[in-house]
């Protein structure tokens, strides 16, 4: 998922990814069965583990972001550290279970009963509501409720931040929202069908087999329509998870307090151990790093990792290290490359460029070994089913000028030609990582000019902008993508795609076009087989490798710190960050 | 000064350089600009701003000499020389040997050395050029308004009044943002370079404009401007060559204490990063990279902040010494 921060965050944020996967994720603690905890302090306790377990309730845990949210409303996010915290107020038809490691990414039931029921052609999911649940003033929770938040979430012109998954599979029939909705109930939309209070039947235009990672996406938490106030409604979400609002100051702080309608027994995922859960709001994220080593802040919320100097200070001094993790996570960085513009249009080139590429420098600038692992392909690892291989094989990953050099004159250009390239100008890692294409590149006379861009708009209005990015030659684009759940689809779909891209611009798929890529993601699609499936979207990462659109760079690691208050720890691979859902402090 | 009425025996008094005491073997007059000399000369402080100044200049003129003979081209990454964990120089002191006289910057290991020197590039190019354009603009407009007075006078005064209100930091951050790539002709640095100058210079004449406006309106009434007057010299005549003469010393001295002035501001631009665009070196913007690293590095903060500090410290005490030697009655 896009992992979009407000300017001040990005210099700290993006500045934290790091840790030392080597250490971590792998080292067979993660086997999924989460019964396993720790509780002596040493690196990479919260990995694959529960660290410091505890059922102690009580306190108030803080947390800080550099930024602000996209939108606290559930039916307008699309951080993954947005989505880890809605849980806290908000309950979906499934979610991600709250446990470490691999067992954080399995979807369980939340609202539902169970996981949904699909009908053979898996284009029909049917879901049964859990009874007695309720709103926070004490409204029982109908399956229409959820049919509404999930009609409104189609609503982009009003919630532009969301994903646009259940636009694309939805059989809208044209349906566009609920406010220009004219029956009278507003629940007009035919594709979900909400036969008794209940249940709820959700009709697709194609079959999917994933819909369970739908179903746990933040939109279907549900909305009651007369509390909707439309863009407003993020001032006071009505919540139907443990915790509520007390205080909402947009921009500043919220506080959650305990919800008195939440009922632990319908709820066997959550522990909900504060009392209350605080949220500062754009904090300078050197600060924030330096009350996280002093204790006077539970969590980074954003969960990518502390900056550059607290990541100097951390693995330089044991006794601070002892309290890091590091994350493997399902995240690439990576660059663009724009077949809009010429000479990139040709095949040669782009394969010139992938040979050019000095892939240390690229890892450099992301914080070294601990920022990450230099990516040969664009799936991380980290994702079920992912290989690993490397079409564009460079010594030492430093770059080939011979071979780069061939692909030039095969493309016509042996000496090189001039592009722009384009990164966001507030991430200082986007930058570091430009002026090393520059300087490899350079190399084999390919010229790039440095364009930043506000990263507010970068794919708004700039390099997610077709005819923008084509006007301003914007060969090159500095990107990255973080998996919005950790499977091939959740990866892949929303950046290789070409039938994602939208001439009116917002795109993440910056530069993949080729029908044969796009017709294996249909194949990958609608393979039922789990396994079958796995392969098929490796195919689909081989062909865009093949095509030589993306310039993978790094898959990312983030080094985390967790105070020593801090109760019930561990990274859970379906955010790749802290689970706060299970999280308690010792601070009273 | 440079009352055209010579009075035996005040220039003794008020100027006592001026008067050469040759054992009674008449000697001629020392000029203005010969006084003035001597009495800088005698400034030590003003001097050793004065030698930083020209050295500074020189530096500017011969960085890639300079760069070639003691440092790497400055954009050149060197990561052998960083700490692959903790981002920073592996050596001792940022990095500092014989090879990297100034240690490299975190992260891509530049040579900060070399990014100094071309710092100083841009700096004193965008203050000189700016500076000019403001002081021609300033002087140009302060004359005119002082001397024909009356609706011009007012209208020029208000027009000063405005550009004095303008926000100018803002503006320059808001033009800097939507600039695109290519314009009027120029591209890259090049057009970011000319805008610079542009905002900073024709933003910041009113000040000038004002003090020459006053010193005009105090000569316009002299002696000597009525005698020309009244011989029938045109308006030209007089503006040329009775008032810009006497007007040459109040703009030396508010030149040199306006680069100052613009070397901050155009590093402020490129510390907001909306000056020159990266990879090109610039004092701002190294400060600007230097921030996230002030803890883990100093010394990358210390180098650029330093050569800012230098640069503005010699040109205000050469700009003080400056006016001291011009008008020691204003000391």
């Amino acid at each position: 998922m896009r992992r979009r921060r407000s300017i001040v965050a990005v210099v700290a944020a993006t500045a934290l990814v790091t840790g030392l996967a080597a250490c971590g994720g792998d080292d067979g603690d993660t086997d999924g069965t989460g019964d396993q905890s720790a509780t002596k302090a040493e690196f990479n306790a919260g990995v694959g583990k529960v660290f410091n377990p505890s059922d102690a309730k009580g306190g108030t845990l803080r947390f800080a972001n550099s930024g602000d949210w996209d939108s606290l409303d559930p039916g307008d996010t699309y951080y993954a550290y947005a989505w880890n915290f809605v849980r806290l107020y908000g309950r979906s038809l499934t979610m991600f279970k709250a446990a470490p490691g691999e067992e954080g990414a399995t979807v369980v039931p939340d609202l539902a009963e169970s996981l949904g029921t699909p009908s053979d052609d898996a284009k029909t999911w049917t879901y049964k509501l859990k009874s007695g649940i309720k709103f926070e003033d004490g409204t029982p929770v109908t399956s229409k409720d959820v049919k509404y938040a999930v009609e409104r979430s189609l609503d982009k012109a009003t919630f532009p931040n969301g994903p646009t998954y259940f636009n694309d599979f939805l059989d809208t029939q044209g349906y566009e929202s609920p406010y220009k909705d004219t029956t009278p109930d507003k629940l007009g939309l035919k594709a979900i069908e909400t036969p008794d209070d209940q249940t709820i039947i959700f009709k697709l235009v194609k079959p999917f087999s994933g819909f369970d990672y739908f179903a746990q996406m933040p939109s279907t938490i549900p909305v009651p329509r007369d509390k909707d106030t439309g863009t407003k409604y993020k001032e006071h979400v009505v919540s139907t998870g443990p915790y509520m609002f007390e205080t909402n100051e947009l921009g500043k702080r919220i506080v959650l307090t305990r919800n008195p309608n939440w009922d632990a027994a319908s709820d066997p995922n959550r522990k909900a151990l504060p009392d209350k859960i605080e949220v500062q709001l754009n904090v300078n994220s050197d600060d924030m790093d330096n009350r996280l080593l002093s204790g006077d802040l539970d969590v980074a919320i954003e969960g990518s990792g502390v900056g550059a100097a607290a990541q100097g200070r951390i693995l330089a001094d044991q006794a601070l290290k002892a309290n890091a993790d590091s994350a493997e996570v399902a995240r690439l960085w990576f660059t663009a490359m724009n077949s809009d513009v010429a000479p990139l249009d040709n095949i040669e080139c782009r394969k010139a460029v992938e040979y050019a590429v000095d892939k240390t420098a690229y890892q450099r600038a992301y914080g070294g070994d601990i920022g990450g692992k230099i990516a040969s392909n664009i799936m991380p690892p980290v994702i079920p089913g992912a290989e690993s291989f490397n079409l564009y094989e460079t010594p030492n990953n430093a770059g080939d000028v011979n071979k780069a050099k061939e692909h030039l004159t095969a493309c016509g250009q042996p000496n090189g030609f001039s592009t722009n390239i384009s990164y966001r100008a507030e991430r200082p890692k986007e930058k570091a990582t430009a002026e090393g294409l520059q300087q490899a590149l350079a190399k084999v006379g390919i010229k790039l000019t440095l364009r930043p861009f506000p990263l507010a708009d970068y794919t708004k209005l700039y390099a997610g902008k077709p005819d923008y990015a084509k006007a301003n030659n914007l060969g090159l684009m500095v990107y990255g993508w973080g998996a919005d759940w950790p499977d091939g689809f959740g990866f892949l779909s929303q950046i290789v795609d070409s039938r994602v891209i939208r001439a009116t611009g917002g795109n993440t798929n910056l530069a993949v076009k080729d029908p044969k890529v796009d017709a294996l993601v249909d194949k990958a699609m609608s393979e039922t087989d789990k396994a079958a499936r796995e392969k098929a979207w490796v195919e689909v990462d081989k062909a865009t490798m093949e095509g030589a659109w993306y310039v993978p760079g790094i898959w990312s690691n983030g080094l985390l710190y967790r105070p020593k208050n801090l109760t019930n720890v561990f990274i859970t691979n379906g955010f790749q960050m802290y689970d706060y859902l299970a999280m308690g402090t010792t601070n009273k | 000064m440079s009352a055209p009425l010579e009075v035996p025996g005040a220039a003794e008094q008020s100027q006592p350089e001026a008067v050469v005491d040759a054992g009674g073997v008449p000697v001629a007059g020392r000029s203005l600009g010969q006084i003035a000399w001597l009495r800088l000369k005698r400034d030590r402080v003003a001097m050793g701003g004065g030698v930083v100044v020209l050295f500074l200049i020189a530096v500017a003129i011969f960085a890639p000499l300079i760069v070639a003979w003691l440092g790497h081209p400055p954009n050149e990454f060197h990561q052998d020389q960083i700490d692959p964990n903790l981002q920073t120089a592996s050596g001792k002191w940022g990095g500092i040997d014989s090879e990297f006289l100034l240690g490299v910057e975190p992260v891509n290991g530049r040579d900060l050395f070399s990014r100094m020197v071309y710092g100083s590039r841009i700096s004193l190019l965008v203050a000189f050029l700016s500076t000019l354009l403001s002081v021609v603009i300033g002087t140009v407009v302060g004359v005119v308004s002082g001397f024909f007075g009356g609706w011009i006078d007012t209208l020029l005064s208000r027009l000063m009044d405005l550009f004095l209100a303008f926000p100018l930091l803002v503006f320059a951050l808001a033009i800097g943002a939507v600039i695109p790539d290519k314009a009027f002709g120029l591209a890259g640095d090049a057009l970011r370079i000319v805008l610079m100058i542009v905002v900073i210079g024709f933003f910041s004449w009113p000040y000038i404009g004002r003090i020459i406006r006053g010193q005009t309106l105090s000569l316009r009434e002299r002696e000597f401007v009525d005698a020309a007057k009244s011989l029938g010299a045109r308006s030209p005549y007089i503006l040329f060559r009775e008032l810009l003469p006497n007007l040459v010393a109040p703009i030396l001295v508010y030149s040199t204490l306006l680069i100052p002035t613009n070397i901050l501001f155009e590093a402020a631009l490129s510390f907001l990063n909306v000056g020159v665009r990266p990879p090109t070196a610039t004092w701002g913007g190294m400060l600007s990279e230097a921030t996230r690293f002030y803890q883990i590095a100093p010394g990358f903060m210390l180098v650029p902040g330093l050569a800012i500090f230098v640069t503005v410290m010699a040109f205000n005490l050469f700009g003080d010494g400056l006016r001291d030697a011009l008008d020691p009655r204003g000391r």
